[in-house]
């Protein structure tokens, strides 16, 4: 095996500077899990399928199984644990529990990153505006239908 | 147990216990454990759908640097299967490939990338064989079959059997009807890929954690394959991410990463990518069916002949018990007075076949809505009465000797036309629109355990420590479905506490109690009838002891929300369990749960179908098809489920929604298909499941029958809702467009087959018109039960 480069990386991870050395090929997904062991982000397809691993990378929903982490040298980086914690849940973590949004739960931080995404340039979405944003994200439980009635929710609490 | 709730407890719509774990990212899936010494385990896999390994060569692999162990077939020679008369796999090749995707050899490494790189250095010789991929192949006798010596055909298994007179119910109808579908296989794609973790502990025990909803059985077939005594091995099953049967079989890579960890000393961890994922499948068989069934000219069922054709796939997995189920619970919804069933088995070099949410019973249930649907039309009535005239009745026994007891049935059907206005809509939309109707019924836990035992198929423990705090112990295994939510709040509802003060340990072999796992609908009805004995023993326990130290009747003494009551006084419950355990000790309590032995017949064959209760749902569709261009946009979906009682209604209604969406799925475009034995399309980009753009609205309407013997009533719902809806969606597009697509999925190409076809002049029908050259024994006759003489 060829030894791979290593280029020094600076990240913005929910707040915290962090510098690191990573091999060129190593993608975000690898660096926030094993790296930085930020590991509510999930690993569903590794081809950028099922939008299990999105993070927001400066306020987009990024697929972190696709992206290079060097691609993102000086970006700031969003996880589902730069959001909120049990004790202290963002309005998502919050709704999402209570309207029964997660069953297994492995799509669920993709989804509130994604949906946070959303709410921070419209705060007042519509249903389909709601649907479309969330398209790219797949959850195999719940027929998507608590999920849409939990952002809503926090939609109109906010309004 | 008969015991109506009263705190409110059960019967609410509470979040999971573990909802904010999921929604902050904290809940540990199996990928999401490490440890520092950790090595990562890779499996080289065959290219080849069917070949003789010639030789295997290591050498190269072993020499890389960071490679600690690398493992063949000669390591693991014991073969297991799931069910005890199918052991026909082994954890790495021995001796043959019987499909693509077959486990080959074993790398264990200092991190991914190398221990794949070694798997390209794995030299393996295999000699081709020749490929068989459908079951037209397979009925075909040849030299090297996929299991055992030639000659022979690549039959694995048959039923044949015969309730009652079917010819003299043929001979006594006004009208007879046979058709023909197909049911294409599909797969779970639960978005957690499989993964599986192992180390050799302090005291040199094998700690094996999987991503499994059967924590027992992988313990026992670890035990087997590893030629260890269970006690030397704990198994831990890690809340999955999504399972619905994908995660019931016992798999290569849990006992491969056993094996490494104890050969390296070191953990190792293997978690399998999506590509992986498909090739393990375990999902929906393939399934040719034939139906032929007599009608009274009122529409009354005079005898039904049913004949299936499943594609298993190159193991038996959970087959054997696959296509029993294929034959027996078509009678759990229609009285069905003779009833004939013969189904065969066939070993195919493709993924291997096993149990997908409704395991065995949606593919027959699609045909026999559809062939319903279409007698009522030959007979001049419509799809609500036809059904009607059949409708199983509550608490009655079956011809093939399943127990019925609450059935829900007749009030999910009239809700569910009444809601969607039917009656209305049903030929009377305009073309393109339609409505469709189907019904279905499912199993609260399979009757009988895997392997043959008297014991118990659920264990709860409860404890309850001096602070107050009670912890319920179960092996039940929460794949999503909110099994631990259900523990606490059978529990809770025992003992006037809010789920979420309870502790709940679960899926650990070490510290918790008996539960086969997460198959077959069981949990709810079995680990929950367990756990509230084991609860009303506690409360037994405190209640007692408060009255004695208060010196008042006990009749006088009551649980309340969080406290104790007793002749006007109130007790916290923290100081109602300090009495009690001054006056006993330690305070805990057990419960167990077996089902009752008459639920079944005794001929062979009548282990599967029997459950303590059955679930009942009934659907409507309304479609709107596109003519031109063969496309099904489903507009709404009405779903009514008989749950017995809804131990909590926020995860019941979740779980007939998240089925209407598999539903969905496998109805229109969800296909596990094959070039040769290669996979189609081995990706969740080519492999299509229903994204939020194509969820239609869901009216979901709960019935409460109130099962005598569920836990607080309640039955199962996982499984059930799923059932109706693909026949529900095919007929409602014959109701659009006039045209039948007997198989599934119903894509857009079928539909315009079916349209040609009625433009010609044809019946406008999309699907298999004959069945495979293959002769069925005769069939056993089985006296019916004494009602049907």
């Amino acid at each position: 095996m060829v030894e791979p480069q290593v280029e020094p990386v600076r990240l913005e991870v929910n707040g915290v500077t962090r510098r690191l050395f990573v091999a060129a090929h190593r993608t975000l997904l690898e660096t926030l899990r094993e790296d930085l062991g930020l590991t509510g982000t999930k690993h569903g397809c590794e081809l950028g399928e099922c939008g299990a691993c999105t993070v927001l990378v400066d306020g987009t929903p990024t697929l972190s199984c696709l992206t290079l982490t060097v691609e993102v040298d000086g970006a700031e980086v969003v996880t589902i644990e730069g959001l909120g914690t049990v004790g202290d849940p963002h309005p998502l973590q919050r709704a999402f529990a209570a309207h029964g949004a997660a069953q297994c739960g492995y799509c669920t931080p993709a989804m509130i990153l994604t949906a946070k995404a959303l709410l921070d340039v419209d705060p007042e979405p519509t249903r389909t505006e709601i649907a479309e944003a969330i398209a790219g994200n797949m959850c195999r439980c719940t027929g998507y239908l608590p999920i849409l009635e939990a952002i809503a929710a926090v939609a109109e609490e906010t309004r | 147990m008969r015991i109506d709730p009263t705190h409110g407890i059960v019967g609410a719509a509470g979040p999971r216990v573990d909802g904010l774990a999921q929604a902050t990212g904290t809940l540990r899936f199996l990928d999401d454990l490490a440890y520092p010494d950790m090595l990562w385990g890779k499996i080289l896999r065959s290219h080849h759908g069917h070949a003789r390994i010639v030789s295997i060569d290591t050498s190269r692999a072993e020499a890389l640097p960071g490679v600690h162990a690398v493992l063949t077939g000669a390591d693991l020679p014991v073969a297991f299967g799931l069910l005890p008369v199918s052991q026909d796999e082994h954890a790495l090749a021995v001796d043959k490939v019987r499909q693509v995707g077959d486990p080959v050899a074993a790398v264990a490494a200092d991190d991914p990338d190398v221990a794949e790189a070694a798997c390209e250095l794995i030299d393996v010789v295999y000699e081709p064989l020749p490929v068989v991929t459908s079951i037209e192949e397979a009925v075909a006798v040849v030299d090297e079959p996929i299991h055992g010596e030639g000659p022979r055909d690549n039959r694995h298994r048959e039923v044949s059997l015969e309730f009652g007179d079917v010819d003299a119910g043929f001979e006594a109808a006004d009208h007879v009807r046979e058709d023909v579908f197909f049911y294409q296989g599909n797969t779970h794609a639960a978005l957690e890929p499989h993964g599986a973790l192992a180390l050799v502990d302090e005291t040199g025990r094998l700690h094996l954690w999987s991503s499994t909803q059967v924590p027992h059985y992988l313990h026992r077939i670890a035990a087997k394959v590893l030629e260890l005594p269970e006690h030397r091995i704990r198994v831990t099953a890690n809340p999955t991410g999504g399972g619905f049967g994908a995660k019931t079989d016992v798999f290569s890579h849990e006992l491969v990463a056993a094996k490494l960890a104890l050969v390296t000393g070191r953990p190792v961890k293997i978690v399998l990518t999506r590509e992986e994922v498909f090739y393990c499948h375990r999902g929906r068989h393939p399934v040719l069916m034939w139906f032929k069934t007599g009608f009274t000219a009122d529409g009354r069922i005079t005898a039904m002949w049913c004949r299936t054709y499943l594609d298993g796939g190159a193991y038996g997995s959970y087959g054997a018990a696959s296509l029993l189920y294929t034959g027996q619970l078509q009678t759990t919804t229609y009285r069905i007075p003779a009833y004939r069933f013969q189904g065969a088995r066939f070993f195919t070099n493709k993924p291997a076949c096993g149990p997908k949410r409704g395991h065995g019973t949606p593919q027959p249930r699609f045909g026999l809505e559809i062939h319903l649907d279409k007698a009522a039309e030959d007979l001049g009535l419509d799809p609500v009465t036809i059904r009607k005239r059949n409708l199983v009745r509550p608490f009655s026994t079956t011809v093939n000797h399943l127990r019925i007891t609450s059935c829900g049935l007749e009030e999910c059907l009239d809700r569910v036309v009444a809601a969607s206005g039917f009656a209305d809509k049903h030929r009377s939309l305009p073309p393109g629109r339609g409505v469709g109707l189907a019904v279905g019924a499912y199993m609260s836990g399979a009757g009988l355990p895997i392997y043959f035992n008297d014991m118990p198929q659920s264990e709860v423990m409860v404890k309850v420590d001096r602070g107050g705090l009670v912890t319920v112990y179960s092996m039940a295994a929460d794949c999503g479905q909110g099994s631990t939510t259900m523990l606490a709040t059978v529990v809770g509802e025992a003992l006037g506490l809010d789920p979420g003060d309870l502790k709940v340990v679960t899926a650990d072999t070490d510290l918790t109690p008996i539960d086969l796992g997460s198959y077959s609908s069981r949990v709810t009805f079995m680990a929950g009838n367990a756990a509230l004995e084991a609860a009303m023993k506690l409360a037994d326990l405190v209640l007692t002891a408060v009255a004695d130290e208060l010196d008042v009747d006990p009749d006088e003494v009551a649980i309340g929300r969080g406290v104790v009551t007793a002749a006007g006084r109130e007790l916290t419950w923290a100081e109602a369990v300090r009495i009690a355990e001054a006056r006993w000790g330690l305070l805990s309590a057990t419960g167990s749960y077996k089902p009752p032995k008459d639920i079944k017949g005794d001929y062979k064959g009548a282990g599967v179908g029997p459950s303590p209760a059955y679930s009942y749902s009934a659907c409507v569709a309304e479609v709107d098809c596109d003519p031109e261009t063969g496309f099904v946009t489903v507009e709404k979906i009405w779903l009514a489920h008989d749950v017995g009682r809804a131990i909590n209604e926020l995860l019941v209604r979740g779980q007939v929604e998240g089925s209407v969406h598999m539903a969905l799925g496998e109805a229109l475009m969800e296909e596990q298909a094959f070039r040769g034995a290669l996979h189609d399309g081995p990706s969740l980009l080519d492999y299509k499941i229903p994204t939020v753009l194509e969820m239609p609205p869901v009216e979901t309407i709960l019935v409460e029958s109130v099962d005598p013997e569920g836990p607080f009533g309640a039955k199962e719902v996982g499984q059930g809702p799923l059932l109706p809806v693909m026949p529900a969606i095919a007929n409602a597009v014959h109701d659009a467009l006039g045209i039948r697509v007997d198989e599934v999925p119903l894509r857009p190409d079928k539909l315009l087959a079916a349209l040609r076809d009625l433009e010609r002049g044809g019946e406008g029908r999309y699907g298999p018109t004959k069945l495979p050259d293959y002769e069925f024994r005769s069939p056993l006759p089985v006296e019916p039960p004494p009602e049907f003489r």
